[in-house]
């Protein structure tokens, strides 16, 4: 079986401040990092390869820097890596994006196609579903759990607002997954000494069939009309626990600030 | 001169983070309340490949280097310098020995177990009567036909009981002095080998601490590592690698206490104010960061030398000397910041000082490293 993931690096959302003065996102010196519904995304391709043996081709469009991404991919196991890069594809929005992804996707040949549901920067969950238009397959989005049956035949369950669906597909297909479904595992060190030996192939324009205009800042129809930040409050935490215990979680944390 | 980590550094740093800060920090507390050898852990490095990381990839390791092997030791010991010091002493007592003075047939039997973390190795030189004075052997070997039969004990231990191999040294002929010391490759399970009182330790609690105990233990001639009399050489060259470790175990310690300082000094109010607006405070915290940055190009460039294949003893030692000296002075500083908090269990910090002690005296005593350095200047 042959399965592509598609990673896009993304700032670390977590580690970023917000400038008190002029209330925007302060990037300097903030780590990037491979989105984390892709990271998801990796492990169930690497899931797949242990159980039924399958190479995986991790793919990422962006600057010179997603390099990282796809080392990291490396290191954690997956076989091959694609850069997509080139000045054609810079400004893309989601279309052209998506666009860009699908023309490399169409050079290689895929039984399934893994995304993300949605980056934790851009955060629209649209290019892989838009993707799937474009090759003209199944798609599945909000993958929980994928099931696959060695000859063929995914069942997929897919998470919706209260429950979940139970759907089965046919190879090829594209689904988008959910950080939380597979928590992924860390790069080998032996993993990480090979990472940098492997050839990361890097293609251009010209290494894809797309027609010129559907790509980059032309082929983009989004334009942003204003940007502007809302008020910011500091993270909070969740904690699900029943009335006695949530009472003293709430006093040591409040003892833990300081605060009584 | 290149100050910057490699590619394969860096990728490594972004994971060993993660991983300590996830899967050892999370048991840091329990592992020196309970002293529990944390098993799982274990386990999972093997899984990630720590437990093999300077060894070659034909052998079954990870083909990696020795400041990679620095860096994890310290990210180890910056969550817990239990988990750093199971991994220092695997590698660099047992492993490293092997790798420099093992015959083909016993790397190939002994390395591909030990770098995939099938075993745990140990390393026994320590005897009651032969500590700083490691000369003094007072296990014996006697040779017996094809086999030597081993007398004696050996204290202090560290993986104890948990470890499957042990690099154990032993009088060969006692006239010969120092000459006369040989190193064995020993198994557990070896008949009249057994275990005898477990340690109950200040610091480090997790880590098992073991005296070893031979009774007319035989070991075939196919287990001596090096040849006959040359085992103190080879127990001071494992040495001089192991500070690599250790220095980068109490550069570890003295970072976590140094971060969870920051954290709390943001906190923490008095006089209406965070104790990180006080400019004594700050103070602290600069001279505690300067210090830790200077000992880190220490670990790094002995780490570095060793890799490169030029001497590194001297720089080791003063590794090791220097981080233990920063480990004691910044966790001890991280405890008089918190205050009384610092000195209760409920923070990390009163932990940190315990297990600090420990890098001044293990693997040749900060006097020991002195010695060591002095030598090479006079020599
Ligand atoms: C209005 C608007 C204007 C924008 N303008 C610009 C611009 O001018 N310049 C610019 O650089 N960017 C711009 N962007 C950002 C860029 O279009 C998006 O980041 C990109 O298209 C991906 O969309 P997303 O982040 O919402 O990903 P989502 O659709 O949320 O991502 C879903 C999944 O798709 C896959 N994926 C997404 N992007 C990639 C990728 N690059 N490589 C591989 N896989 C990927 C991943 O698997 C990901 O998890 C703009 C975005 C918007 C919404
Ligand atoms: C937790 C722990 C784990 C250990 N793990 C191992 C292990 O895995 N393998 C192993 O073989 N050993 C191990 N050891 C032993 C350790 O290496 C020794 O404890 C150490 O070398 C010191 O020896 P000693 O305890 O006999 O002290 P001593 O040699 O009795 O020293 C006592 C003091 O005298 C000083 N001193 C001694 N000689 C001189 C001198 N000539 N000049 C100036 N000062 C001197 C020392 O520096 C020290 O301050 C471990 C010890 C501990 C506590």
């Amino acid at each position: 079986m042959n399965i592509v993931v598609c990673i896009k690096q993304v700032p670390d959302t977590t580690e970023i401040k917000i400038n008190p003065v002029t209330g925007t996102l302060i990037r300097d010196g903030v780590p990037s990092i491979i989105n984390p519904d892709d990271k998801a995304g990796l492990e169930l391709a690497l899931r797949m390869k242990d159980q039924f043996g399958a190479h995986i081709t991790v793919i990422t469009m962006g600057p010179p820097q997603a390099d990282n991404a796809l080392r990291e991919a490396l290191a954690m196991g997956v076989d091959d890596a694609i850069h997509l890069t080139d000045r054609k594809f810079a400004g893309a929005d989601t279309l052209a994006t998506s666009h860009a992804l699908a023309g490399a996707l169409r050079n290689l040949s895929c039984d399934l196609i893994i995304t993300g549901r949605q980056a934790i920067d851009g955060d629209t969950a649209q290019v892989g579903p838009q993707i799937a238009e474009h090759l003209d397959i199944a798609q599945v989005s909000y993958l929980r759990k994928l099931d696959y049956d060695g000859k063929g035949t995914f069942t997929i369950e897919r998470t919706v607002e209260d429950g979940y669906e139970i759907l089965e597909t046919e190879a090829p297909c594209l689904v988008t997954v959910l950080s939380d479904a597979y928590p992924s595992r860390y790069m080998t060190v032996k993993g990480i000494m090979e990472a940098y030996a492997k050839e990361v192939k890097v293609w251009g324009f010209n290494e894809i069939e797309v027609k010129e205009e559907v790509l980059g800042l032309k082929g983009s129809p989004t334009k942003v009309h204003k940007a502007f930040s809302r008020g910011v409050k500091a993270a909070g935490e969740l904690y699900e626990l029943d009335t006695d215990e949530a009472v003293g979680t709430i006093i040591s944390k409040l003892k833990e600030k300081f605060i009584i | 001169m290149n100050f910057h980590l490699t590619k394969e550094q860096t990728l490594f740093e972004q994971m060993i983070k993660g991983f300590a800060e996830k899967e050892v920090k999370p048991l840091a507390a329990e592992v020196d309340e309970l002293e529990r050898f944390p098993e799982e852990t274990v386990e999972k490095m093997a899984r990630v490949g720590l437990l093999g990381i300077p060894v070659p990839a034909e052998l079954g390791g990870a083909g990696g280097n020795n400041v990679m092997y620095a860096q994890a030791v310290e990210e180890l010991s910056v969550a817990c310098a239990t988990t750093g010091v199971i991994v220092s002493a695997h590698t660099s007592l047992c492993i490293a020995p092997i790798l420099e003075s093992g015959t083909p047939e016993q790397k190939k039997k002994y390395l591909p177990r030990l770098a995939s973390g099938e075993w745990l190795g140990a390393f026994g030189l320590t005897e009651p009567n032969a500590g700083t004075d490691a000369s003094a052997q007072q296990t014996t070997a006697v040779e017996d036909g094809d086999n030597y039969i081993i007398n004696g004990s050996k204290i202090f231990i560290t993986n104890a009981e948990y470890a499957h191999v042990y690099i154990i040294f032993a009088m060969t002929d006692k006239s010969q002095g120092v000459k006369g010391i040989t190193a064995f490759i020993i198994e557990k399970g070896t008949p009249g080998f057994t275990f005898g009182k477990k340690e109950k330790k200040m610091g480090i609690r997790g880590s098992a601490t073991s005296e070893l105990i031979f009774e007319n233990c035989i070991i075939p001639k196919e287990n001596m590592l090096g040849k006959v009399g040359k085992g103190f050489g080879i127990a001071m060259k494992t040495l001089d690698g192991g500070r690599i470790g250790i220095a980068a175990q109490a550069l570890g310690i003295a970072q976590g206490a140094l971060n969870e300082t920051v954290k709390y000094i943001k906190e923490r109010k008095q006089f209406g104010k965070p104790l990180s607006a006080f400019q004594n405070t700050q103070f602290q915290i600069a001279d505690m960061q300067t210090r830790i940055s200077a000992a880190r190009l220490l670990v790094r460039s002995a780490a570095f030398k060793k890799d490169q294949g030029e001497k590194y003893s001297a720089d080791a030692a003063m590794a090791k000397l220097y981080a233990a000296e920063v480990a004691m002075d910044v966790a001890s500083k991280a405890i008089q910041l918190h205050g009384g908090y610092g000195y209760t269990r409920e923070y990390p910090v009163e932990r940190m000082l315990r297990d600090a002690k420990i890098t001044e005296i293990y693997e040749g005593t900060s006097e020991v490293q002195k010695m060591v350095i002095a030598a090479n200047l006079l020599k």
